[in-house]
């Protein structure tokens, strides 16, 4: 039954990730993105993880698929996307990287061997009950400096994203480096 | 009945993969962004995947950092975007030539 379940995600997962790439509509894409990101948590529940299930929703579903569709919805992209010229460059890199991939885990000495030989033999202990709970408490004693080098990160972020975002000082009065060019030429 | 480690490991490969193809392969400069989001996900499964396999917890605070830094990575990438589509009207990569040799 769990098997079952995890084909289901897996397959899910991988069918939309696909879509994500192969999409022209970046807003096709951006959707797509959501339906995978909704069965990652599902997978995370399925590994225990429920806190971290419903921080994926949250902040991947509910702030960043918003930002992303509010700037597809923004800039009003005309649909002329077609894939980048270098693609013969990229298929260069992609299929060694395809080839070591099935190499790696046809050969058995990839992830095969870490289940065969049994290299790290997982401790018994059952996980924690109270999933947010015990994520809180490692959370706030063993990684409590990272956590304040993650708020200094995001306060930096929002400054940054502020002084990207906004017009330049005295741009309503003379007219933007696109209207110059243009009455140049 | 629960499922080997070996899994989770070829599905984040899988998805990890299809992200590289992504950023290299689109013009879009969203579409690329999104790509990186999809190579987020896929070191995410392998962290809760691994948290589950030791019975440790390190990995599931690892992965609340990735999204601290997904989400600091999405507010910056989009501005620049929105700087960008500002000064040359256009988001499509092949455009930005400008530090090109």
């Amino acid at each position: 039954m769990s098997q079952l379940i995890f084909v289901y995600f897996a397959g899910m997962i991988v069918a939309t990730s696909i879509l994500v790439v192969a999409l022209k509509n970046p807003v096709y894409s951006a959707l797509s993105l959501l339906v995978m990101f909704f069965h990652v948590a599902g997978l995370f529940v399925t590994l225990h993880a429920e806190f971290l299930a419903a921080v994926q929703i949250i902040v991947y579903a509910g702030a960043i698929l918003v930002l992303y569709l509010f700037v597809v919805m923004i800039l009003n992209v005309k649909q002329d996307d077609r894939y980048h010229s270098q693609w013969r460059i990229a298929g260069f890199v992609c299929v060694p990287l395809l080839i070591e991939a099935i190499v790696l885990l046809s050969s058995g000495r990839g992830a095969r061997a870490i289940d065969t030989q049994a290299m790290f033999v997982p401790s018994q202990e059952a996980i924690a009950s109270d999933n947010t709970l015990a994520i809180g408490q490692t959370l706030f004693s063993t990684y409590l400096f990272p956590f304040e080098v993650a708020s200094l990160v995001l306060l930096v972020a929002m400054i940054g994203a502020i002084v990207l975002a906004k017009p330049e000082i005295g741009e309503q009065d003379n007219p933007g480096p696109l209207v110059q060019t243009k009455a140049a030429e | 009945m629960t499922i080997p480690i070996s899994y989770y490991l070829i599905l984040s490969g899988i998805v990890f993969l299809t992200g590289i193809a992504g950023v290299l392969i689109r013009r879009n400069i969203i579409a690329i962004l999104l790509s990186v989001e999809l190579m987020l996900n896929a070191t995410n499964i392998n962290f809760v995947a691994f948290s589950d396999y030791f019975r440790d917890l390190g990995g599931q605070v690892f992965v609340f950092f990735a999204l601290t830094v997904a989400a600091a990575e999405v507010a910056v990438g989009l501005a620049i975007i929105i700087a960008l589509h500002r000064s040359r009207s256009t988001i499509n990569i092949e455009e930005f030539n400008l530090l090109k040799w």
